[in-house]
């Protein structure tokens, strides 16, 4: 046996392989530097930025007076109301359609599947305006689907499709569904088929064996997706200004208005500060709550 | 976890065809109450297909399968009762290793102390005391597997389905589990039909080995049956080296090159070849004992192994033997180098002879 130790002899090269592993550092952090820089310039400055803004008062004095405003006065109160109410509800509604249909597309083969997907996916590269202006055509009073259903003596009456929190959650739940379906259908995917057989060995009928089984199992996907779409709703712009016909005002109308209307940067600075924070409250209690990775068995 | 009364199962007739191969042809097999049974075949062979159509996974074309006197080929899975070991342990992981093997209790409906002690009796049969709390996570694949082994044993089902529950454990421990579940089998007594493509496990474990082959069963036997009278070429080729030699028949006659062979019995008429393993083989150091069969040739190469030595010996005809032998000092093997002239012993009860295949 030769004797292993750590002597002069064995120091060869020391200093080439420090000098080598030293640039590889550098050669990484030089091909990543384009996009820290570009998060840094259009995303921390910015948010610094507005913090800063949020702070000062119209003469340019450093006060809380948005703050102070936003606790005061009832209708901020009722905004942030309803962007968590249309938040929650569209999210609610995506997962009761979204979680059937990931659930078929995972059950189908996977050139079925790849079929099938892109009927979620196809919608979801058309442009954000047109799909939403397309609901427009389709449930406004004189739209398509009241003509026809008046057509067809379902009812009488124009329905109240748009212009209001129905029109808003239409359309607002088909624009996110694909962030629900996505990820859980990729969970339900990772889902080994052998889970499900030993659970029906071991004398569960098929819908035990759901929820015992693939139910919980398919939950850190529905989490995640849920999650996105959360909090994609909490900012979200185009759908409710165009669908809720000014009746549903989200916290993002108000920050416009305040910059269109009123020229009032602090104050949309304050309402973006608020939203912000209050969003990653959101996720870091969401993080804590489903212990994410609790539900996965700490990675398989 | 009491002895249970096992159950026979019957199988017949049992056929299953994918696009136009058949996974099972005609399958026909009786394993007997308490029997510890093992389906052995290569890759692709319909071994996994007859073990998942007893679990009920698979649904076959035709047949008929038994538990006891009950017909039930067309009964769901979660009705059939049978504990199942899968080959990659298939264990819940967004549960407790208590929580699994409490599983099958819960869908039965068990009160919660009965479950309670039935899991600890459980995880105590299969050396996991203590282990009720553990994530599936937290286990090694020995730990893995015996949790699986507990939950398939949990209900006392009155059969066992194990399909290759061992593979994916290094060979000590595959060693050292394979008779660890031989004795659990002689406790619980259930009826287990266990599918390996490992034919030492098969030899190690079974009461009786089914060889299958293209969706066939080739043999039905005892592992020493299997092992020293294979049926025919392909089991003799499977299960252990052989090489064949092509021999002449003449009536109860068989010769090799001329010379008349001691064998045992004959099969009925037709060609025949024989099957000689290569530890069956000796090396002769002197007059041949009386009923060995005698071959003489050069050896052509000389393979150490630790515990054994092979030497590949070219006969006059051209044939290859090869003689496998312990490496004990003063083996006659010991003393053989490659180019010289050897006489290699066959004891007539070592000589199997089988149907002839071109092959």
């Amino acid at each position: 046996m030769t004797e292993l130790s750590i002597g002069s002899d064995s120091r060869a090269n020391e200093s080439t392989f420090l000098k080598q592993s030293r640039r590889e550092e550098w050669a990484l952090l030089g091909l990543a530097s384009p996009a820290i820089l570009t998060v840094l310039i259009v995303m921390v400055l910015p948010v610094g930025w507005l913090f800063y803004l949020s702070f000062l008062a119209d003469d340019g004095s450093f006060s809380l007076e948005h703050y102070n405003r936003m606790l005061e006065s009832k209708a901020y109160g009722r905004i942030f109301m309803t962007t968590f109410e249309v938040s929650f509800i569209t999210t609610g509604l995506c997962i009761l359609i979204g979680y059937p249909l990931a659930y078929f597309l995972s059950q189908l083969s996977s050139r079925m599947a790849a079929l099938c997907m892109l009927t979620v996916l196809l919608p979801f590269w058309t442009s954000l305006l047109v799909r939403t202006y397309a609901w427009l055509v389709l449930l406004q009073r004189k739209g398509l689907i009241n003509s026809w259903g008046i057509d067809l003596g379902l009812w009488d009456e124009p329905l109240k499709l748009v212009h209001n929190l129905n029109g808003t959650l239409i359309g607002m739940v088909h624009i996110m569904l694909p962030f629900l379906v996505l990820p859980l259908y990729g969970s339900m995917k990772a889902i080994s088929a052998d889970y499900l057989k030993a659970s029906s060995n071991l004398g569960a009928g098929p819908t035990q064996t759901f929820w015992n089984i693939f139910f919980p199992l398919s939950l850190p996907g529905l989490f995640a997706g849920a999650l996105i779409v959360f909090v994609l709703c909490l900012g979200f712009f185009v759908t409710p200004a165009v669908l809720g016909g000014g009746k549903v005002i989200m916290v993002s109308m108000q920050i416009t208005s305040n910059i269109e209307l009123f020229f009032n940067w602090g104050a949309a600075s304050a309402l973006g500060v608020v939203l912000l924070v209050i969003t990653l409250a959101i996720l870091l209690a969401a993080s804590r709550l489903l212990k994410l990775d609790n539900v996965l068995g700490g990675g398989h | 976890m009491s002895k249970q009364q096992a159950l026979p199962i019957s199988i017949s007739g049992l056929t299953k065809v994918y696009g136009d191969i058949f996974a099972l042809n005609d399958v026909a097999l009786e394993v007997q109450s308490g029997e510890f049974l093992t389906l052995l075949g290569p890759s692709g062979s319909g071994k996994t297909t007859l073990l998942m159509a007893l679990a009920g996974f698979t649904r076959p074309d035709y047949g008929s399968i038994r538990f006891g006197d009950d017909e039930i080929i067309s009964m769901p899975p979660h009705k059939r009762g049978v504990g199942m070991v899968f080959q990659n342990y298939a264990l819940f992981p967004h549960m407790t290793v208590a929580a699994n093997v409490g599983y099958p209790l819960k869908l039965r409906k068990t009160s919660k102390a009965e479950t309670e002690k039935l899991v600890a009796e459980a995880l105590e049969t299969v050396q996991l005391d203590g282990y009720g709390e553990r994530r599936i996570s937290q286990l090694s694949g020995g730990q893995k597997q015996r949790v699986a082994l507990a939950r398939a044993i949990v209900f006392s089902p009155r059969i066992l389905l194990m399909d290759e529950p061992l593979s994916a454990l290094d060979k000590n421990l595959r060693e050292h589990m394979q008779i660890e579940l031989r004795h659990l089998h002689e406790k619980l007594g259930m009826t287990t039909v266990y599918v390996t493509h490992d034919q030492r496990e098969a030899l190690t474990m079974s009461d009786r080995i089914a060889v299958i082959n293209h969706g066939r069963l080739m043999q039905l036997d005892a592992p020493r049956t299997i092992y020293e009278r294979p049926a025919n070429r392909f089991i003799a080729e499977f299960i252990g080296e052989s090489t064949f030699l092509q021999v002449e028949r003449d009536g109860d006659r068989v010769s090799f090159s001329g010379s008349e062979l001691k064998t045992g019995a004959l099969p009925a008429a037709g060609e025949l070849s024989l099957v000689i393993r290569p530890e069956r083989l000796s090396v002769l150091d002197g007059p041949a004992p009386e009923d060995t069969n005698v071959f003489s040739g050069t050896v052509r190469e000389m393979v150490y192994q630790g515990d054994t030595v092979l030497a590949y010996v070219t006969l006059a005809d051209g044939t290859d033997l090869t003689v496998r032998a312990g490496t004990r000092s003063g083996e006659p093997i010991e003393k053989a180098s490659v180019g010289d002239k050897v006489e290699l012993g066959l004891k007539s009860a070592d000589a199997v002879l089988i149907p002839r295949e071109e092959g």
